[in-house]
């Protein structure tokens, strides 16, 4: 019988270290999918922020460094420089990114550096236990926000495609979103276009993947793609903000 | 061999590029900002790579990524920016990964102030970092021992797989001497492999800081630990000046150990009986040059800084477990004792033991 659905190849043989219903396992199997379809497994460095995210060292069959929180950029730019015919990609979660590694990722952005930055943006601290995010949204409860988000005290929700594409060096800044096949299928597009973009020398490329987080928000797995299509994507609309060609 | 007329930061600079550095990162902070400037036209010219890092972590964090490839690489701040990078020597060490890192020390706490100084004695040999790691730390006291030390330092964070620190005050980084420079060395990239990959995934190269099984953690805590045992045996360096008939012993490294040794001289002629003892490696720190000290000889151990409070004496109590009392004198933020400052202080302390 002809097999027409299998494990990606550059993906570990185990269950996942994540929570049922959360989409990392998706966003995963997307980048490995990619891997194998441009044959890059042996040339790729995975690297890995901390949070969540970094479970992606059980999960990726590359070679791997797992940075500390928020530095995956500056570390992928030393391995890019160094080895420029690797493929480096980072994978990092909103709290890595757009908190306490907001500095490296606007840099590694704005020194155009080739690489690929992969963004799972699921509006809330993990790892740690649901603490608020700089991507929160306004009036979402968290357990340092228990009353929930309040812009007068916390702000609004950071845009990071919104903000790096005020940017002149990256390529390509997008978001896409895991709530759905068809915007799953979407998703692998732009991520193809972000890999194909570090293949060919062209710089930073910058994918945000919208995605979720049962356990922390408290709903069942079912009820965190509705909260996402009615809350999530109405703060953080979906698109291309940027595309060179 | 050729010999040049060169200032410390740049001779450092030029000596890290001929040991094979081929990978810098780093931000401006006085008085160190020579290394990055040079590097920045140097590396481009021998196929390497100078990046502007946006900041004192994003700087060192790049190293561990340029260290991951098995290039020899480096980066160099001053006190305030050493504070930074902790996060980034911790997961250097963590990681075993091999990097060089230089502080040009200057004056402290907090911003501090930007002239040379001796104040970060205990960051470098005591906690430079969160988690318990060392580094080994290499203190010249001069311009040619900079650059000596600098280029020694990159095979041994290879041979190691650590971090390694050149702790040099900033009268060395801004100071003009002739310098000897050591031969160009081929840059090859190393083929590294990783204690985490044989519990992570053994057909790849994995590295991470984190191990995910306490036991495996645990191990590597223990593979460190032999490591710094051996080089409590093996890799400690240090100068004895004079110490045979010693009566007093001045205690100090860097640019101190070099205004005692005139001042020893001076009351030498004078007859006094005062030596020197200088770590040349602040950790591993040479012990046994304080245990082998007799207390019926030595009447006391002037503990010698560019630092207020004293820092070294930490080290000092431990070598001489309270067998020679130990007095301190030093100037911090800048101010520099002369070497007329140390005879008199030497006078002083020989007056006071008479009065006693």
């Amino acid at each position: 019988m002809e097999k027409v659905y299998t494990r990606p190849k550059s993906m570990n043989p185990r269950a996942t270290g994540y929570c049922p219903g959360c989409l990392h396992g998706v966003a995963t199997r997307l980048i490995c999918e990619l891997i194998d379809e441009f044959g890059i497994q042996d040339q790729t460095t995975s690297v890995l922020p901390i949070g969540c995210s970094s479970m992606g060292v059980f999960h990726f069959d590359t070679d791997m460094i797992v940075s500390l929180h928020g530095r995956a950029p500056a570390v992928a730019t030393g391995v890019k420089r160094c080895s420029p015919k690797r493929f480096v990609y980072t994978y990092q979660g909103d709290g890595d990114l757009a908190a306490i590694g907001l500095s490296e990722i606007m840099h590694a952005a704005n020194r155009g550096e080739n690489i690929t930055a992969i963004f799972v943006n699921n509006s809330i601290y993990g790892m740690t236990g649901g603490q608020m995010a700089p991507t929160t949204l306004i009036g979402q409860k968290a357990t340092t926000a228990q009353d929930g988000r309040d812009p007068k005290r916390e702000g609004y929700p950071m845009k990071m495609c919104e903000i790096l594409a005020q940017l002149e060096a990256p390529v390509l800044v997008a978001r896409c979103a895991l709530d759905t096949p068809a915007h799953i299928n979407e998703a692998k597009k732009v991520l193809r276009q972000g890999f194909q973009n570090q293949l060919d020398q062209k710089g930073f490329s910058f994918i945000e993947l919208l995605s979720n987080c049962p356990t922390n928000w408290g709903m069942s797995a079912e009820k965190t793609i509705a909260w996402m299509q009615e809350h999530t994507m109405k703060t953080f609309p979906l698109g291309v903000f940027k595309a060179k060609e | 061999m050729e010999k040049l007329f060169m200032k410390g930061n740049e001779a450092i600079a030029e000596a890290a590029v001929r040991a094979g550095c081929r990978f810098f990162a780093g931000y401006p902070i006085t008085p160190q900002n020579e290394i990055p400037e040079y590097m920045s036209k140097r590396l481009p010219q021998v196929g390497g790579v100078f990046v502007q890092g946006e900041s004192e972590v994003a700087s060192v964090n790049m190293v561990v990524g340029a260290a991951y490839t098995g290039t020899r690489a480096m980066t160099s701040s001053s006190g305030p920016g050493l504070s930074l990078k902790s996060e980034g020597l911790s997961s250097l060490a963590g990681s075993e990964l091999p990097a060089v890192v230089v502080n040009i020390m200057r004056g402290g706490p907090g911003v501090g102030s930007i002239q040379a100084a001796q104040m970060d004695y205990l960051q470098a040999t005591k906690a430079s970092g969160h988690g318990g790691f060392r580094m080994l730390v290499y203190a010249p006291a001069t311009v040619q021992e900079a650059v000596d030390f600098t280029y020694l330092a990159f095979d041994k964070a290879m041979e190691y797989r650590t971090p390694v620190l050149i702790s040099a005050d900033g009268c060395i980084g801004s100071m003009m001497e002739q310098v000897e420079l050591p031969p160009m060395k081929e840059a090859e990239k190393e083929d590294l492999h990783f204690f985490a990959s044989q519990y992570l995934n053994p057909k790849r190269k994995v590295i991470t800081s984190m191990l995910p099984v306490e036991s495996e953690q645990e191990l590597y805590n223990k593979k460190l630990a032999a490591m710094y045992q051996k080089w409590e045996e093996t890799e400690f360096l240090k100068e004895e000046y004079l110490l045979e008939d010693a009566e007093y012993v001045i205690a100090a490294y860097g640019t101190s150990a070099r205004i005692a040794k005139s001042a020893i001289q001076i009351l030498r002629g004078k007859g006094v009986k005062v030596g020197l003892f200088r770590p040349i490696t602040l950790y591993p720190f040479p012990y046994d040059s304080l245990r082998k000290l007799d207390e019926k000889q030595v009447k006391k151990v002037l503990c010698l800084e560019m630092s207020i409070p004293a820092q070294l004496v930490e080290d000092l109590k431990i070598g001489l477990e309270g067998r020679i009392p130990i007095a301190c004198y030093g100037r911090s933020a800048g101010m520099i004792f002369t070497t007329e400052d140390v005879v008199e202080e030497i006078e002083r302390q020989i007056r006071q033991e008479e009065c006693e």
